[in-house]
């Protein structure tokens, strides 16, 4: 099977969804002509021209909004956030516009549109470019927001995003588009919205997660097995709506739970998997739920600071031991 | 700064407690954690550990005298700090049997400057002055040593407080019929936690739980299996031995047809005297099939669990001159009818004769007594504890009955089962009767 990196996973599937179906496109800062910041829309122009991969000026609001029109008048529009920090500004389109309009509309629009760019720190971008938004984002009813860990995910994911008949928030990762994986090349990568995935079994401890952070608890995993500790690790894959029952399943088997996340403590998505383990699976827990999260703090840019305020394989491997009364 | 000693309560029901011993004496150097003296409740020997470092500066309480629970009993303190208040606010502190000032017992649960940590059994052994049986009883037993700077270890509620445990212990002793009370905590202020309830459930029931009435029985093995408590099972026991006596008896009541028992019983005897047989032992025969199928009846109610046995081991009631023995039909289910008939005759001869030696009274797993021979209708047998069920078989009557609509005359025989209902709920009772009417009329099952 084929060795690609993540980037090239998300560059697979828009070229695939934009062969099977002429009405997706592409739009964005820089994603023609410059070929994607991160280089995911390469060849793309060359390939469908430049009504299909749009470069826009800086205006988030405002490309953010046509798309949307576009796909109330029935088009599949991709837009392209540079980072999600910048999608800050275009937040109104996404909550107001995108999230909303099937349900204002009473049901005569819905909105067919993918929302993507990388979301999370990279290093040492400082307070403003190195943030989570995935609690944000989950938080708005109308939203699927889907947060893919590996390059496999990473195009199934898209794909999927991309022909949801409603509006999908795919978060991606600046550190995660040189990683690499296995990716199939002789049949179609589909992964289902909704679905998270076990991506490591093991009956004494689960770390529940996303994202990013998928990679920090496979290494997580692999450090604990040399003591003899077995970890269960559940990517969530999808933020909302969440695979509870895998959630649930992973926690009856190991009574014992570390939710983890890129972004900050306070009303996270640990909280809302916290909740679901506490109503589902009460007299299954042998220990209280422990969190591993950025610190509550804006993102330091001294580098030594940076890191004390990120969540890493050592701090989870604390809340391991921790949750299992080994400290 | 000056730590008080105060009598703790170290049981959920102590009001005072007798100091045994100091362990240590004025002006000894004393660390937090340490025990500083024994002293006994109203249910065990319990060590009292200083929770302040200092000097021992002065003991309030003599040994072996008692005090209130919240009279300050001995003062910690620097070499050199005044603890003259202190003392003075203690009633002089010779009186240690007055009650406390008020301000002293308000304040106990606030400044407590020692905490209770229950002795282990091992360390209860050699104490002079208690019994040491009663001691060892009595205290609990744990699987490791207390961490001694731990306040209120949560033992046996011994605190008083709440024991803590995770949710998944307290459905794993749920589960198991474990008491939870009765387990040590290796948690964050001890709490209860899975490995703890997995380490109690495989070294067994612990001491202080053990049911104080457990009744002698054989030993579990390959012929029975031991099923502990469950929370509903206790429940049921608690509550119905509150409303009716320690075991708690329903009666179930059925009428069985005979004639075919009794047109066997004549063709039988047709053949020749050697295949006569009575119509107890045929109702012996079929109390031990139908037992055989349903083991749930075929039981010991052992206090903490219920043991169920695969062997049937029939008790048959026997008058004799000096009152009752019940001798045992050993294996009865798997005996032949002849062979039942044989023995039943023959444990009753001895049983008169007084000549049963104790191995043939004992061990029976549920029991038959018979008055028909006194013409008796129906009666109410008294379980044979730790058996869970009796079953009174009353006299042989011709009796008119409506058969297929019509009114005929039928021999029909009563009998009534009586069940513990800790173990034999009406339902269970109810299928076991129904089986054995099944076999009764029509004897010819037990032959199947």
């Amino acid at each position: 099977m084929p060795v690609i990196t993540y980037r090239d996973a998300l560059n697979q599937a828009l070229r695939e969804e934009m062969q099977r179906d002429d009405r997706v496109f592409l739009m964005g800062e820089e994603v023609a002509v410059y070929q994607g910041a991160y280089k995911v829309s390469k060849g793309l122009l060359q390939e469908f021209g430049e009504m299909r991969v749009v470069d826009t000026p800086i205006t988030e609001l405002g490309f953010a909004g046509v798309g949307v029109g576009a796909a109330m008048v029935g088009l599949r529009p991709v837009i392209e956030f540079m980072t999600w920090n910048f999608a800050l500004l275009a937040i109104d389109q996404v909550v107001n516009s995108a999230a909303k309009m099937l349900y204002m509309t009473g049901g005569q629009y819905n909105v067919p549109m993918v929302f993507r760019g990388p979301n999370g720190a990279a290093l040492q971008l400082a307070a403003q470019h190195s943030q989570s938004w995935e609690s944000w984002l989950a938080h708005i009813p109308g939203l699927k927001v889907v947060a893919p860990g590996t390059p496999y995910d990473a195009k199934g994911l898209l794909k999927s995003a991309i022909r949801d008949d409603n509006p999908v928030i795919v978060l991606e990762g600046e550190m995660l588009y040189n990683t690499k994986g296995e990716v199939p090349d002789d049949q179609e990568v589909l992964v289902p919205i909704g679905k998270a995935e076990l991506k490591r079994e093991g009956d004494h401890v689960s770390i529940i997660t996303h994202g990013k952070m998928v990679l920090t608890a496979m290494q997580v995993a692999d450090q604990l097995a040399k003591q003899d500790i077995r970890v269960d690790v559940v990517d969530l894959r999808t933020i909302r709506p969440m695979d509870i029952e895998a959630i649930t399943t992973s926690v009856r088997k190991t009574n014992r739970a570390v939710v983890l996340e890129e972004g900050w403590e306070v009303c996270g998505v640990g909280a809302q998997v916290v909740d679901y383990i506490q109503r589902e699976c009460f007299d299954d827990l042998d220990a209280p739920v422990v969190r591993v999260h950025q610190a509550d703090v804006p993102m330091p840019y001294a580098k030594n600071l940076e890191r004390a305020a990120k969540p890493d394989a050592a701090k989870t491997i604390a809340a391991i031991k921790k949750v299992m009364y080994l400290e | 700064m000056a730590t008080k000693v105060v009598m703790e309560a170290l049981s959920p029901t102590m009001e005072e407690g007798r100091l045994v011993k100091w362990l240590k004496n004025e002006g000894d150097q004393v660390k937090n954690g340490e025990t500083i003296a024994e002293v006994e409740t109203d249910k065990a020997i319990m060590e009292l550990v200083a929770r302040g470092d200092g000097v021992l500066r002065k003991r309030l309480l003599p040994e072996d005298t008692a005090a209130p629970v919240g009279q300050l009993i001995a003062v910690i303190a620097g070499p050199d700090e005044n603890i003259d208040a202190l003392v003075a606010g203690a009633g002089g502190g010779a009186a240690a049997a007055a009650p406390a000032p008020a301000d002293v017992v308000a304040k106990a649960n606030e400044s407590a400057g020692a905490s209770p940590v229950p002795r282990t059994a091992a360390q209860s052994q050699g104490e002079a002055s208690t019994p040491p049986q009663e001691k060892v009883a009595n205290t609990p037993v744990s699987a490791a040593p207390p961490a001694p700077a731990q306040p209120a270890a949560p033992q046996g509620g011994s605190n008083g407080g709440r024991t803590k445990s995770s949710p998944l212990a307290r459905r794993m002793a749920s589960d198991s019929g474990l008491d939870l009370q009765a387990v040590q905590g290796s948690g964050p202020g001890g709490r209860i936690i899975k490995r703890d309830v997995e380490a109690a459930v495989a070294s067994g029931p612990p001491a202080a739980s053990a049911p104080a009435a457990a009744p002698s029985a054989a030993a579990p093995g390959a012929d029975s299996r031991d099923v502990p408590l469950t929370q509903i099972r206790k429940t049921i026991a608690r509550r119905l031995s509150e409303s009716i006596g320690p075991i708690p008896t329903f009666y179930l009541t059925a009428e069985f047809d005979m004639e075919r028992v009794a047109e066997m019983r004549t063709a039988m005897a047709a053949m020749g005297d050697e295949f006569k047989v009575s119509f107890n032992d045929i109702v012996l025969k079929a109390v031990a099939t139908a037992l055989s199928q349903h083991p749930e009846v075929n039981a010991h109610w052992l206090g903490d669990k219920i043991r169920y046995f695969n062997r049937v081991h029939l008790g048959m009631a026997v008058a004799i001159d000096e009152g009752l023995i019940t001798p045992v039909i050993f294996d009865a289910d798997r005996k032949r009818m002849s062979e039942i008939s044989k023995e039943s005759r023959e444990l009753a001869k001895r049983a008169r004769d007084r000549k049963l030696k104790p191995e043939e009274y004992t061990g029976s797993t549920f029991s038959v007594s018979n008055l028909g021979m006194f013409g008796i209708d129906q009666f109410t047998a008294i379980i044979n504890p730790p058996e869970v069920g009796i079953l009174a078989i009353g006299a042989l009557e011709d009796k008119p009955v409506v058969l297929d609509g019509q009114l005929v005359h039928r021999k029909r025989m009563r009998v009534t089962m009586s069940c513990d209902h800790r173990v034999v709920d009406g339902a269970l009772g109810a299928k076991f009767l129904q089986t054995l009417r099944r076999l009764i009329e029509n004897p010819l099952m037990l032959v199947y």
